[in-house]
């Protein structure tokens, strides 16, 4: 066992534990975390994803080690000060989830998506997401809900308001 | 750590009846001592609480799969109640809180257990109104209510809350009713053209938790001392286990045990890591069966066709087939094929469950809790209220999953290591051994007249679906397969036949029942998914029906009309006149014109079709018409648009419903072009999701266009009924894709699913 900081949603929290060990299992057992949910253990179906620099992340196979000191951010850490990210307030609005299980992963793969690419085509959108599985098939909402969130996170860019966790800003062309 | 009682608070389960049930339930949840009676369905107490804040709070026994039932409950009970919908919640699916509506399955929840939920609903409006009267001194008939207030019509100065007259106490009032699904007061359920919130469609109130991280979900539930458990199964099927080297773990930093019983094999470490870890590298010696448990997936079909039924149902018969075929313009003869596939959940299969003070609790996402809860206690030999379920949310998959595997192996472990143990099932055993949808060889023979007509049709289907599991059953889960408890004579199983309102005066309906060699331990176990049979049989049926449409050069359409009218006499609930008038809408919100079916072959890579398909299932109608794109040089067909027209009676949240068809009608486009459990014979290969593909967002359709249609006679009656919606959905797409896909490219595929590669082939071998 060794002593780990991590910082997670904007706290530093230090954990014990093998440096090996899987980032998804020190987030949700040691820091009782809901967003990361164990889907596959293999980087398959992206439920377990989490933003490490702002980057989507498969929390399942990424040793705890390796993430260090870097920014962390979970599904719980996406609202700023009590107010909903664009895309989870753009999937209440689409009433996307089914069971709800892979949404984690869905938003969180598509806040990367947005931050590269804020403007997306059809095509950009189902690219950029189909890594990222849902046995609900709530697919068509989801496609949906990011259009919406991406209008309205363009308004708020022309109206100056700030992202914290804006990722890499490299515009992807397609 | 966090206490338990933390834990229940924090839950969101207790945050809706603390203050309600107060102490009662909170106890009744984060203790102790049990046990843990059911709740008397008798007992209008039982189903709902009103508080002094005027807020009620609705108990009822079904689970909400992430379809909006819970919702739709509310928004039914509140306006029996006349209280508004944001001042209600409701909780679901806890044995010891819910009355046992049985949990979900079977599409019912709307259909049957709406209506002993309306009927409670408006017996407590009816007692409340009785209490105001005495409280007044006026009768009944002079007062008014509306919003949870009850006022003197002559004079609304009078007015009292409904949380003012029963508010934290109990209305101690009896229910009369057979069974739960009879349960009623005196009170009259309203006529539905009263119910304010039917139609209308508020957002579920589960999604902003979703979306938030803020949902404790069954995955999420620790207590204090909690261990973590993983399985070793048998790495071929069949597999016996002779020798446990335990010297392999057992000096693993966090080690507790490996639990071993026949065939079982289990390890439980401190950290969920470490189990990962543990299983991985406990070794053990299993031994092979002296035969083989099954053919390979490659010849399961020729395996099916030559085997010997395990059962054959009698055939039914009307008319004369064999005479009609003989005596035809035209036979049509034609086999159909559709593999195994799984439920595989995007979660695997998991649950808690806390042995503490001699009782049993299970934290779980079974759809059936109650089922749940009864097996065990069978199973663990303990009086069944001293085990409880506690259902939360957690991943779905329709049906007889795994789910209720887990909830049986964490009880097991729980009572032998005698402290709480979470299992979780890992990606490839999810994958490989939950519970299959069977497989279905199908051989049709159709007759045509001289005018076109349909005068036989001869049906034959065989169902790898011995040993058909059912829900929750202490002697066929696999804990108790692998411990060798399970019973003497496996299940029947079932070979179905397509549900449509076609008139074909010649029919004969003949259904068998198939087994695998290995009966029992096998990975290969069927379980209800999602309509148990019907895309399966839909697929063939349908197709069936579009090749006879082209054998009679009819517009497949026009052709499934004529089917329809040909008779007039219809059911109760107008199946026949709802069948016609679903169909009429599918093809008018489509845009339909008779053409050349198929149509001649078209240049260029991109071959574009249309395909039509319908189904009923109980009284649920549905009607589907997809466009293809089949992409001759790769062979990829994608389902560019879909139409769906669907008629479950009286829809009372049609957002809801809209989502749950979408996801449905994705569902089965992923099972017709992706899905196939595959093995060879020892094992399943198909462990993983590269392995086992599914939809993606790569083949979502351009557009998905949903027709909610009451085809009722009387539309306007006031006991329009609600029925079921959530399996029907998933029949008719599987054909409806294939016909498609026949228009674009005059080829006719009859094995699922349409991977790239079989496509392909198809289109070579017919030099398209």
């Amino acid at each position: 066992m060794s002593s780990i900081t991590l910082r997670v949603n904007g706290r530093a929290r230090t954990v014990d534990v093998e440096p090996a060990t899987p980032l998804l299992y020190v987030l949700r057992n040691d820091l009782e975390l809901q967003g990361p949910r164990f889907g596959c253990g293999l980087g398959q179906c992206g439920a377990c994803t989490v933003l490490v620099k702002g980057a989507a992340v498969r929390s399942c196979v990424t040793p705890v080690s390796s993430v260090q000191g870097s920014e962390i951010t979970t599904l719980e850490g996406l609202a700023v000060n009590g107010k909903l990210h664009p895309l989870q307030q753009a999937w209440i609005d689409e009433q996307v989830p089914a069971c709800g299980y892979c949404q984690n992963g869905q938003i969180l793969t598509a806040k990367t998506l947005l931050d590269r690419t804020p403007n997306p085509t059809d095509a950009q959108i189902r690219q950029g997401m189909a890594p990222t599985l849902c046995r609900c098939m709530t697919y068509y909402r989801i496609q949906a809900a990011i259009k919406r969130a991406a209008a309205t996170m363009r308004a708020d860019a022309g109206a100056g308001v700030q992202d914290p966790h804006a990722g890499p800003a490299t515009e992807v062309t397609a | 750590m966090t206490t338990r009682r933390d834990f229940i608070k924090a839950s969101g389960l207790l945050v809706v009846s603390v203050g309600v049930l107060s102490l009662e339930a909170l106890d009744a949840l984060a203790q102790a001592p049990g046990p843990y009676p059911d709740p008397d369905f008798h007992q209008l107490d039982s189903w709902i609480v009103i508080r002094q804040d005027n807020t009620a709070t609705f108990f009822v026994g079904k689970t909400d799969l992430g379809q909006g039932t819970g919702t739709a409950f509310r928004q039914l009970m509140a306006d029996e109640l006349d209280m508004p919908y944001d001042r209600t919640t409701c909780v679901m699916g806890v044995t010891d809180l819910t009355p046992d509506q049985g949990g979900s399955g079977g599409s019912d929840a709307l259909q049957t257990d709406a209506y002993p939920m309306r009927r409670v609903a408006a017996e407590a409006r009816r007692v409340l109104l009785e209490m105001a009267a005495t409280r007044f001194t006026v009768p009944v008939a002079q007062l008014s209510v509306a919003d949870g207030v009850i006022s003197v019509t002559a004079d609304p100065s009078k007015r009292v809350t409904y949380g003012e007259l029963i508010g934290g106490r109990r209305f101690n009032v009896a229910l009369t009713g057979g069974n739960i699904d009879q349960t009623t007061g005196t009170a009259q359920i309203k006529p539905v053209q009263q119910l304010k919130n039917v139609g209308k469609s508020p957002q579920r109130y589960d999604i902003p938790p979703k979306v938030d991280g803020s949902l404790k979900w069954a995955v999420d539930v620790r207590v204090p001392g909690m261990v973590h458990a993983r399985h070793v199964r048998p790495p071929f099927a069949g597999g016996t286990l002779t020798a446990v080297d335990e010297s392999s773990v057992n000096t693993m930093p966090g080690f507790v045990r490996v639990v071993r019983k026949g065939n079982y094999l289990a390890v439980v470490f401190e950290r969920e890591e470490q189990a990962i870890e543990g299983a991985r590298r406990l070794r053990a010696t299993w031994q092979k069966p002296a035969t083989a448990p099954f053919p390979a997936s490659t010849e399961l079909f020729d395996y099916l066709r030559r085997a010997t039924p395990t059962v054959s149902n009698p055939p039914q018969v009307a008319g004369n087939v064999d005479a009609a075929l003989a005596g035809a313009a035209r036979v049509v003869e034609a086999d159909y094929e559709v593999p195994f596939q799984g439920h595989v959940s995007i979660g695997p299969a998991h649950a808690m469950a806390d042995p503490s003070n001699g009782q049993m609790t299970i934290y779980s996402n079974d759809m059936k809790s109650y089922g749940l809860r009864n097996g065990v206690a069978q199973f663990l030999q303990m009086p069944r209220d001293r085990v409880r379920v506690v259902w939360m949310e957690g991943p779905q998959a329709y049906g007889r999953t795994a789910a209720d595997d887990a909830g049986f192996e964490a009880a097991f472990l729980a009572k032998e290591l005698g402290r709480p143990v979470r299992v979780q099932w890992s990606r490839q055993e999810e994958t490989a051994w939950d519970t299959k949808g069977p497989a279905y060889a199908v051989k049709m023979r159709g007759a045509i007249d001289p005018q076109g007509n349909v005068t036989a049709l001869d049906w034959e289907a065989r169902a790898a679906d011995h040993n058909h599991l059912g829900y929750n059953e202490a002697d066929t889960v696999l804990i108790a397969q692998l411990t060798g408890q399970h019973k003497a004579m496996p299940n029947r199983g079932g070979a179905s036949a397509p549900s449509n309102m076609y008139v074909i005066p010649n029919r004969r309906t003949a259904g068998h029942v198939v087994g695998m060699p290995l009966v029992w331990e096998t990975p290969l176990r069927t379980g209800n998914l999602r309509d148990p049979d019907g895309p399966q049989v839909t697929f063939a049926g349908e197709s069936f029906i579009d090749e006879l449409a082209a054998a009679a050069k009819a517009d497949p359409i026009d052709f499934r009309m004529r089917l329809l009218t040909a008779g007039k006499d219809d059911d109760s609930g107008f199946k026949r006149a709802r069948s016609i008038a679903v169909l009429k809408a599918a093809a008018a919100t489509y845009g339909w014109q008779p053409r050349a079916f198929p149509q001649p072959l078209a240049r260029g890579e991109l071959l574009t079709g249309r395909g039509v398909a319908y189904a009923f299932r109980s009284q649920t109608v549905v009607a589907q018409i997809v466009d293809v794109e089949v992409n001759r040089r790769t062979g990829r067909v994608w389902a560019k648009r879909i139409v769906c027209a669907h008629d479950c009676g009286l829809v009372i949240n049609p957002e809801a419903l809209k989502r749950t068809l979408e996801g449905g009608i994705l569902h089965s486009l992923s099972r017709t072009l992706k899905e196939e459990v595959t093995f060879d014979t020892e094992k399943i290969t198909s462990v993983d999701w590269s392995s086992y593909p599914m939809l993606t967002h790569l083949d979502v359709p351009e557009k998905i266009d949903i027709v909610l249609v009451n085809g009722d006679p009387n539309p306007n009656r006031p006991d329009l009924p609600h029925y079921g919606a959530g399996e029907t959905i998933c029949k008719p797409l599987m054909a409806a894709v294939a016909n498609a896909v026949f228009d674009a490219t005059g080829v006719r595929i009859r094995r699922l699913p349409y991977r790239d590669a079989r496509v392909l082939q198809a289109l070579k071998a017919a030099n398209v």
